[in-house]
C-alpha cells in the first residue's frame, strides 16, 4: 500500500525535491543571480505541488462547456487560483531582486554578495 | 451588525487607498495624508476595542464579500487585534514623527512620497496580518509587508543599505517560500483556507491518527519560516545592518512593526489553526524555547562587543525576540501572556531607543561610533532622557515597562514547574545583567561630560528643545507610554488575557 502511494505520488515528490534544491541553493549560493534562479525554482516546485494536489484524473478544466454542470465533471479551481496569486507575488518579488543586483552591480561591478560585504567593511561606511 | 463593527475593513482599505493616492501627491500632501490616514486608525481600533470590551463580544467574524464560511474569504477581529491595531499605529505615528528630520536629511526630496507610500503599504499589510482570518490571505499580505519593508530600507542609497535590504529579501524570501509550502501542505490536508474551518478539520485529523506526522511536519515548516522572518536566533544576520544603516524612522518601524507582525501572524497561527493542545504537545515549541534562549544569550553578547550605537541596539532586537520565542517556548497560557505584552514593550522601548540614538549620534559630530558619545546628553538633553529611559526599560527596572514583561516571564515560568522552568530563570537572571552592562554603559557614557578642548576640536554642539519641537514631542510621547505600560500594566493584562481566550 505503502510503496504504491510512493511511485503514485512521483509529482509531489518531484515538487519537494525542487523545493528542496531551490531553498539551498538560495541560502549558499554566493552568486546573486543563481540566488534568484533558485528563490524561482522554490516557486515554481510550490505551484507544481499545487497543481499536481489539485488535478483530479479524468476530470476537467473548471469552465462549463457543453452545458456540463456536475461537480464531478471538474477539478477544483482553488488551487489553480492560489497558483496565479502564487505567480503574482513571485514575480514582483523577482523583479525587486533583480533591480537590487543591478543596483549593486553598478556599484561594485561583482555579483559576489560575500565580496560585495567585504569591500563594505572595507569602505568602513 | 453595528457600524463600529467595520472598523477592520475600513482601517485596512484606508491605509491601501491612502499608499495609491500618495503616489500622485507631492510630499508635503503624502506626509499629511500619511499622518492623518495613521491618526484616524488608531482612534477607529481605540472605539473598537472600547465597544468590544462594552459589549462582552469578544470576538466577531466579518465576512468579506458576498460567499459564507467555506468559500468566502472572512476578517476576525476581537479585543486583542483592535488593541494591537491601536498600539501598532501610535509606535508607528511617534516613529514616523521622531525620524522625519533626520529623513529630509538622509533621502533625496523627489523620493520622500515614495517613503510614504511604502508606509502605507506597510501599515496596510499589518493591520491586514493582523485582522485575516484567512492562511492565503496572511501568505500575501506577508509578502506585501516584505516588500515594503525592503523599500523602507533602501530608501536611503548607499551601498551599505542596498546590501542590507538584498539580506533582508534573501532570509525572507526563505523564511516567506516554508509558510507558503506549509500553507499549501496545510491546504491538501485539511481541504480549507479559513483558519477556523482548518482547525475543526485538524483536530478530526488528529484525532484520527493518520496523518498526524504530515501535520506535525506541515506545522514545523510554517512555524520555521515564521521565525526565520522575525529574526529568531540563527537566522538573524541581516538584521544588524538592516536596522543599523537605513533612515531612523525605517529602522524604528522595521524592529517595532514588521517583525511583530509576523510574530502575531505564528500566535494567530497556534491558537487559531493548530490549536493550543496539539502545538503544546509537540516538540516545536521546545525547538522555538532553545532557540529563544540562546537568541537571548547571543544577542546580548554581541551588541556587548558593538562599537556602533545603532548596530548595538539592533543586537539587543535579536535579544528579545529571543525572549518572546522564550515566552512561546514556555508552552503555558502565562507564558504566552508575557510574550504578547513583551511584544508591546519591545515594539514601544525599541523604537524609542532608535530614535533618541539619533539625537545623540546628531550631536556628536554624526559619528555613531560608541566613543564619541561621551557628554552628549548634556549637548541634546531630550535625547538623552529618551535613552537613559529606554535602556533602563530594556534592563528591567521597575516603573519603566520591561521590567513587567521580565517579570511576567519568570512568574510563568516558576508557576508550572516543568524542565523548563531552571533554563528560564538563570537565562533571565544572566541576560538581565548582559542587558544592563550594554545598556547603562552607553548611559554612562553620554552623561560624562567631554572635555572643552575635544568639543571645540570635533565641533560638536549642543541643541536646545526649542530647534526640535517635533522631536522633543515625540520623545516625550513615547516616554509616557513606556511608563504607562510599565506602571499600568494591570488592565492591559487582563485585556491580552480576555483577547487570548477569545482567540481560538
Amino acid at each position: 500500500m505503502t510503496e504504491a502511494n510512493f511511485l503514485l505520488n512521483y509529482g509531489e515528490e518531484v515538487a519537494i525535491l525542487l523545493f528542496g534544491i531551490g531553498f539551498a541553493n538560495l541560502l549558499v549560493q554566493k552568486n546573486l543571480i543563481k540566488k534568484i534562479i533558485g528563490l524561482n525554482i522554490m516557486d515554481t516546485a510550490v505551484y507544481l505541488f499545487l497543481a499536481e494536489k489539485g488535478y483530479i484524473t479524468g476530470r476537467m478544466a473548471p469552465i462549463v462547456v457543453d452545458g456540463v454542470q456536475e461537480v464531478e465533471a471538474y477539478i477544483n479551481p482553488i488551487p489553480s487560483g492560489l497558483v496565479l496569486t502564487g505567480i503574482v507575488v513571485s514575480v514582483s518579488v523577482t523583479a525587486l531582486m533583480l533591480s537590487l543586483t543591478v543596483r549593486l552591480y553598478k556599484r561594485y561591478h561583482t555579483l559576489d554578495l560575500d565580496e560585495i560585504s567585504a569591500r563594505l567593511r572595507k569602505e568602513g561606511l | 451588525m453595528d457600524f463600529v463593527q467595520n472598523v477592520p475593513f475600513f482601517s485596512i482599505m484606508l491605509s491601501m487607498f491612502s499608499g495609491i493616492i500618495s503616489s500622485v501627491l507631492s510630499e508635503k500632501w503624502a506626509k499629511w495624508l500619511n499622518t492623518a490616514v495613521i491618526l484616524v486608525i488608531s482612534v477607529m481600533s481605540g472605539l473598537l476595542l472600547i465597544y468590544l470590551c462594552r459589549t462582552g463580544l469578544g470576538s466577531y467574524i466579518f465576512m468579506m464579500g458576498h460567499f459564507p464560511a467555506p468559500w468566502g474569504n472572512e476578517i476576525r477581529a476581537g479585543v486583542l487585534e483592535a488593541g494591537m491595531a491601536m498600539f501598532f499605529c501610535i509606535v508607528m505615528l511617534l516613529s514616523m514623527t521622531g525620524g522625519r528630520k533626520k529623513l529630509f536629511e538622509e533621502v533625496e526630496y523627489s523620493k520622500h512620497n515614495i517613503y510614504y507610500i511604502l508606509a502605507d503599504m506597510m501599515l496596510s499589510s499589518l493591520l491586514a496580518l493582523v485582522y485575516t482570518n484567512d492562511l492565503f490571505t496572511a501568505y500575501v499580505f506577508v509578502e506585501i509587508n516584505t516588500i515594503a519593508a525592503c523599500g523602507l530600507i533602501m530608501i536611503r542609497q548607499n551601498g551599505r543599505t542596498i546590501e542590507a535590504a538584498v539580506r533582508y529579501m534573501i532570509m525572507s524570501l526563505l523564511g516567506s517560500g516554508l509558510l507558503l509550502m506549509g500553507i499549501c501542505m496545510l491546504y491538501d490536508l485539511t481541504g480549507h483556507l479559513l483558519m477556523s474551518n482548518i482547525s475543526q478539520a485538524m483536530a478530526q485529523i488528529m484525532a484520527h491518527g493518520t496523518y498526524r506526522i504530515p501535520m506535525l511536519v506541515t506545522v514545523g515548516i510554517m512555524t520555521i519560516g515564521l521565525a526565520i522572518k522575525s529574526a529568531l536566533f540563527p537566522c538573524h544576520a541581516w538584521l544588524p545592518d538592516a536596522y543599523g544603516y537605513s533612515t531612523v524612522s525605517s529602522a524604528a518601524m522595521l524592529s517595532s512593526l514588521v517583525s511583530k507582525g509576523y510574530i502575531f501572524l505564528l500566535i494567530k497561527i497556534f491558537y487559531r489553526v493548530i490549536g493550543l493542545d496539539i502545538i503544546y504537545s509537540s516538540h516545536i515549541i521546545g525547538i522555538l524555547f532553545i532557540f529563544g534562549l540562546c537568541g537571548m544569550l547571543f544577542g546580548s553578547f554581541s551588541a556587548i562587543g558593538e562599537k556602533d550605537i545603532r548596530r548595538m541596539i539592533a543586537f539587543s532586537s535579536v535579544a528579545q525576540i529571543g525572549y518572546i520565542y522564550m515566552g512561546f517556548g514556555l508552552g503555558t497560557q502565562e507564558g504566552m501572556v508575557a510574550s504578547v505584552y513583551h511584544i508591546l514593550v519591545h515594539a514601544a522601548t525599541k523604537s524609542l531607543l532608535f530614535i533618541s540614538a539619533i539625537g545623540l549620534t546628531d550631536v556628536s559630530g554624526g559619528s555613531r561610533s560608541f566613543f564619541d558619545l561621551n557628554g552628549s546628553g548634556y549637548r541634546n538633553k531630550i535625547a538623552g532622557v529618551g535613552f537613559a529611559v529606554g535602556s533602563l526599560s530594556m534592563v528591567g527596572i521597575p516603573i519603566f515597562s520591561g521590567f513587567v514583561s521580565k517579570l511576567l516571564f519568570a512568574k510563568a515560568a516558576v508557576i508550572n514547574p516543568t524542565w523548563k522552568m531552571f533554563p528560564t530563570v538563570i537565562v533571565l537572571a544572566i541576560s538581565t545583567i548582559l542587558n544592563a552592562i550594554y545598556f547603562l554603559k552607553t548611559v554612562i557614557r553620554i552623561y560624562t561630560p567631554e572635555k572643552q578642548s575635544v568639543v571645540e576640536e570635533k565641533g560638536y554642539y549642543s541643541i536646545s528643545w526649542d530647534k526640535q519641537k517635533l522631536y522633543t514631542v515625540t520623545i516625550i510621547l513615547f516616554v509616557i507610554l513606556n511608563l504607562i505600560l510599565g506602571m499600568n500594566s494591570q488592565p492591559i493584562i487582563r485585556m491580552i488575557e480576555t483577547g487570548l481566550a477569545n482567540f481560538a
